[in-house]
């Protein structure tokens, strides 16, 4: 990781960093549904092919109520507590 | 005795932690595992630790990295080897050599130091520890040791490692925010992506990179320079240095960027329309005085570009600075139809010593031993004025004169707008042919051989309010006080040059000079 300097007046808020990638799949991984058609077809063959890369893996299911509209908070807190990453499917 | 300078929690060779202070009392020795004299004292702590480990913490902190291990077995020590390779401890510690010897009591009080091997200090030591926990003297040959042997340099104590030290101390010179860019993240693009080029690569401002940079200056680094426009964005030393390291700059170039910043934010120069006005201005610095020479500016050979890293870097940090800490990005504030290349960098010295005239910032009221920057405001650039036939003075100022018609338009006469004439060592030579001509010589040439009574005055009512009187009709500036006269460039060639103005004065920009400090 290399640190810089802000080089401005830092009105602004640095855009967030993509996470530091452990190289390895293990804990609780979220399969998020958003409630679109067929978003679970997908999820479902996602957590498949999960079970058979890292079967050490434990895979939680959740879905929006809808998908237009943001996550209600209390399930984003629900699925922070829960699990250590997420995969949330876009559908049509 | 003093108090021991600071807690520290550090893993041995396998991953223990090891705190300090703990409530015993402790020898701590600071090691590198290619230091002969380190070597050299390995077996007289391993000795202390044997002969005391039972009532006090004997605790070795190395610097090597893996080489930690191998200077453990070497010596064969009982006791915990402490990584410190990262040298925050020994930077906080402030030491200076290894071996570096603490001897501290049950309650944290230093009662000893030294550094290096001097046998004396060691086998005082060895006393001291005996009679502080009263048991028997360690066993040890001191016959078999050397007198005297001199340290070595603690790591921490090389310019990089302590530089990266330095900024991530508590009381660090450095305030700006931090950004940690993943591993993932190119580092260049993630620049590029932020917005903070100025469509080039641009230097990480790391912080050790910034470190070194201030060391360029005695000013606090977070003195408030300027507030910049667009945003009024408060450029502290600091803020300049990162956009310094960005732009490439030398440490040593920092004072003559920070002057720059000084001029460019003032009323008088208004860097905001410099920025913003849709004509396309940009900064032209003037560099004058002993610092051109001391941090290797370039006045001669391609000084209006390109080559030089002191001339390149110093115009684009000034650039960065209003880009960044102000604002003022293209297509946002800055709203030029065409822009130009100036608006990267466009910076040169004055090659004082070819020019027969005072030089620029002697003229403009400073002493000759005074290092300067002279900032104007321009839209175009520098545009060559070519004569390699002219061999008498009236021809050669003709020249230069008429060079400079097409400032704005030929169409558009008695002009308030500044102009900047570099005029080539060819074409001074064949100027002072005759003897004296004066830079107020060459500036009523100009405005007379410009002068064209019967041509329409096609002047924009918004510059014609400051319009002065003391010009021809129809020359091309509306007084000779617009004309900036410099010389430049190598010896061979009859080319000269030109740069053309913005609006000047009150409701646009005037050009302004700032001595650079230290």
């Amino acid at each position: 990781m290399t640190t810089i300097l802000d080089p401005t007046d830092e009105r602004v808020p640095v855009e967030r960093q993509v996470t530091t990638r452990t190289g390895s799949l293990a804990g609780v991984i979220a399969l998020l549904d958003i409630s679109k058609p067929r978003g679970n077809v997908l999820l479902d063959e996602v957590e498949q092919l999960l079970a058979k890369a890292a079967p050490e893996l434990s895979v939680r299911r959740y879905s929006k109520p809808t998908y237009a509209k943001p996550c209600p908070d209390a399930l984003r807190h629900q699925i922070r507590d829960e699990c250590d990453y997420l995969v949330e499917a876009l559908a049509d | 005795m003093s108090k021991a300078p600071k807690d520290f929690l550090l893993n041995d060779l396998s991953g223990v932690l090891h705190g300090f202070p703990s409530k015993r009392a402790s020898l701590i020795c600071f090691v590198k595992e290619d230091c002969e004299t380190c070597n050299t004292a390995a077996p007289v702590l391993e000795a202390l630790k044997k002969a005391h480990g039972d009532a006090v913490d004997v605790l070795v902190i190395a610097q090597s990295g893996e080489a930690n291990a191998i200077f453990s077995e070497r010596h064969t020590l009982s006791m915990p080897v402490l990584d410190d390779t990262s040298c925050k401890t020994a930077f906080e510690w402030d030491i200076e050599s290894v071996p570096s010897v603490f001897w501290i009591d049950d309650a944290g009080d230093i009662k000893s130091h030294f550094e290096g091997f001097i046998r004396a200090d060691w086998e005082a030591l060895a006393a001291e520890m005996s009679n502080d926990t009263a048991q028997a003297a360690a066993q040890i040959d001191w016959a078999s040791l050397p007198e005297w042997r001199p340290g070595c340099g603690s790591k921490h104590l090389d310019p990089s490692i302590h530089n990266k030290l330095r900024a991530a101390a508590e009381n660090s010179p450095i305030h700006a925010r931090q950004i940690d860019i993943a591993s993932s993240d190119d580092v260049a693009e993630f620049m590029f992506d932020q917005g903070f080029s100025d469509g080039l690569p641009l230097v990480p401002p790391t912080p050790e990179r910034v470190m070194r940079m201030l060391s360029g200056t005695q000013r606090d680094p977070q003195e408030v320079v300027a507030a910049v426009p667009p945003n009024m964005g408060e450029a502290t030393v600091e803020k300049i240095a990162i956009n310094a390291v960005m732009a490439g700059c030398k440490p040593e170039y920092l004072p003559v960027v920070i002057a720059a910043v000084e001029a460019a934010c003032t009323d008088e120069f208004n860097i905001h329309g410099v920025t913003a006005t849709t004509m396309g201005a940009s900064p032209v610095m003037v560099v004058n005085g002993p610092i051109r020479d001391k941090i290797g500016m370039n006045k001669g050979l391609g000084a209006l570009g390109a080559g030089n890293r002191a001339n390149a870097t110093i115009g684009r940090a000034l650039r960065l600075v209003v880009r960044n800490v102000g604002g003022a990005s293209t297509g946002g504030v800055e709203r030029s139809t065409l822009g130009n290349p100036m608006k990267f960098t466009m910076c040169f010295a004055e090659h004082e010593e070819r020019s027969p005239w005072p030089a620029l910032h002697v003229e403009r009221g400073f002493d000759a031993q005074d290092s300067v920057v002279t900032l104007f405001a321009m839209t175009s650039g520098p545009m060559h004025i070519v004569d390699q036939r002219s061999r008498s003075p009236h021809e050669i100022a003709d020249t230069l004169g008429l060079g400079l018609d097409g400032v704005f338009s030929p169409k558009m006469r008695n002009i308030p707008v500044d102009a900047v004439l570099v005029v080539c060592p060819e074409h001074i030579d064949t100027l002072m042919k005759d003897g004296e001509f004066s830079k107020d010589a060459l500036r009523a040439h100009i405005q007379n051989v410009t002068a064209r009574p019967d041509a329409e005055q096609s002047v924009d009512a918004a510059l014609r309010s400051d319009t002065k009187s003391d010009a021809p009709a129809g020359a091309k500036f509306a007084s000779s006080e617009y004309i900036h006269i410099v010389v430049a460039g190598s010896e061979a060639g009859k080319f000269s040059s030109a740069f053309h103005g913005w609006v000047t004065g009150a409701t646009g920009s005037l050009s302004v000079s700032k001595k650079i400090g230290v």
